[in-house]
């Protein structure tokens, strides 16, 4: 009645809710522990009726796992962007000029996009306004996120993410 | 050498909390609505990152700081999102950018 | 030990209130409280810490969550002037 794809994907739920559940409130006694079975039950049942697990997308584990050393990389960016931007800040002429940029992104599927959308707002100096199909549009800040930009290493490292390839 | 940690996570939290106020300094500079924006991603990376991760070496590996580092997750995830929606509903909502030509 | 930075946020939050208040937009005012959200479960995380109570921080996480929904409903109210319609114009999505 189960097949093997929809199994996996509902005990890799289970799993990860009754690790989120132990993290969160660290008890151990045995009626505690009763308790948070049950309710990890009840949100599995409400998530299978509400039809929110996905259940054709192979590769979600090694996606999860791919994205840690990108995830690494984003803070580096983030921390060089947060310097400039500190620096334009606390220069009393405010040496500001605000632009808009459209850019293309190259990833296929909508939570790939997302991602590369909000890794571009998460940076300082960058905001995404709009996505319309595979163009981005951009409100930067100054000359140097528009720059990082047009790179598209972000952009690339995101793809790489989503399919197989490296980071 | 945990009195040398300790001084590194009175640092980092110093450090954030420094951050948090430049980018408030900044939302008071900037010139329009956008580019507050910008201003206000300041607090939500560098402010959130530096103080969670001053109280993460303060705290040592134990489950407090497993909950540390879900709260950067959700601030990290939720805040750009949040961000994305107001530019979104501020451009519907007829506010124009101001651009380079027209200062 | 985190006297000085508790502080320099307290600082922080009040700059957040006074800007909330004298924004001339709504988007203004909406940022304002956002920043202020975001201020905030930082400053009952370390107010956790400076009293030497971790439990402290089950509260940040949850003002995390309701922070960003907040932002997100009171966005929408301002877009389409009620919370029970569907995003989408086409779908009557009403009860």
């Amino acid at each position: 009645m189960f097949d093997r794809n929809k199994l996996i994907h509902i005990s890799g739920m289970l799993i990860t809710l009754a690790a989120l559940w132990l993290l969160l409130s660290g008890y151990f006694k045995p009626l505690l522990l009763f308790f948070g079975l049950v309710s990890i039950a009840l949100v599995l049942v409400i998530s299978l009726r509400m039809e929110l697990i996905e259940y054709d997308k192979p590769d979600v584990l090694r996606q999860t796992l791919r994205s840690i050393p990108y995830g690494f990389w984003l803070l580096v960016e983030i921390f060089k962007a947060n310097i400039d931007v500190c620096k334009r800040i606390l220069n009393p002429s405010l040496p500001i000029s605000p632009r808009l940029v459209r850019i293309t992104s190259t990833q296929r599927g909508d939570l790939a996009r997302t991602a590369y959308a909000n890794s571009i707002t998460l940076t300082p100096g960058t905001i995404s306004i709009d996505v319309e199909g595979k163009e981005i549009e951009v409100h930067a800040l100054a000359e140097l996120g528009e720059e990082t930009l047009a790179t598209g290493e972000m952009d690339r490292r995101i793809t790489a993410v989503e399919d197989k390839g490296y980071v | 050498m945990s009195e040398f940690i300790n001084v590194l996570a009175y640092f980092f939290v110093i450090g954030g909390a420094v951050a948090i106020v430049i980018g408030l300094i900044g939302v008071y500079r900037m010139p329009d609505f956008f580019t507050r924006l910008h201003a206000a991603s300041i607090v939500d990376t560098l402010g959130t990152i530096f103080i969670i991760f001053g109280l993460l070496l303060y705290s040592g590996i134990n489950l407090v700081s497993a909950k540390l580092i879900l709260i950067m997750l959700f601030v990290l995830i939720t805040t750009p999102a949040a961000a994305h929606a107001l530019a979104k509903s501020a451009l519907h909502g007829n506010l124009r950018p101001m651009l380079d030509g027209e200062k | 030990m985190f006297e000085l930075a508790t502080g320099l946020i307290l600082f922080a939050m009040l700059l957040a209130l006074v800007l909330a208040i004298i924004g001339k937009t709504v988007y203004d005012k909406i940022l304002a409280v956002n920043i202020f959200g975001t201020v905030t479960v930082l400053f009952i995380a370390l107010y956790g810490f400076l009293t030497q109570r971790p439990d402290f921080l089950d509260i940040a996480l949850v003002y995390a969550l309701i922070n960003f929904v907040a932002t997100i409903a009171i966005l929408k109210f301002f877009e389409y002037g009620d919370m029970g319609r569907s995003s989408h114009i086409n779908e009557e999505a009403d009860i």
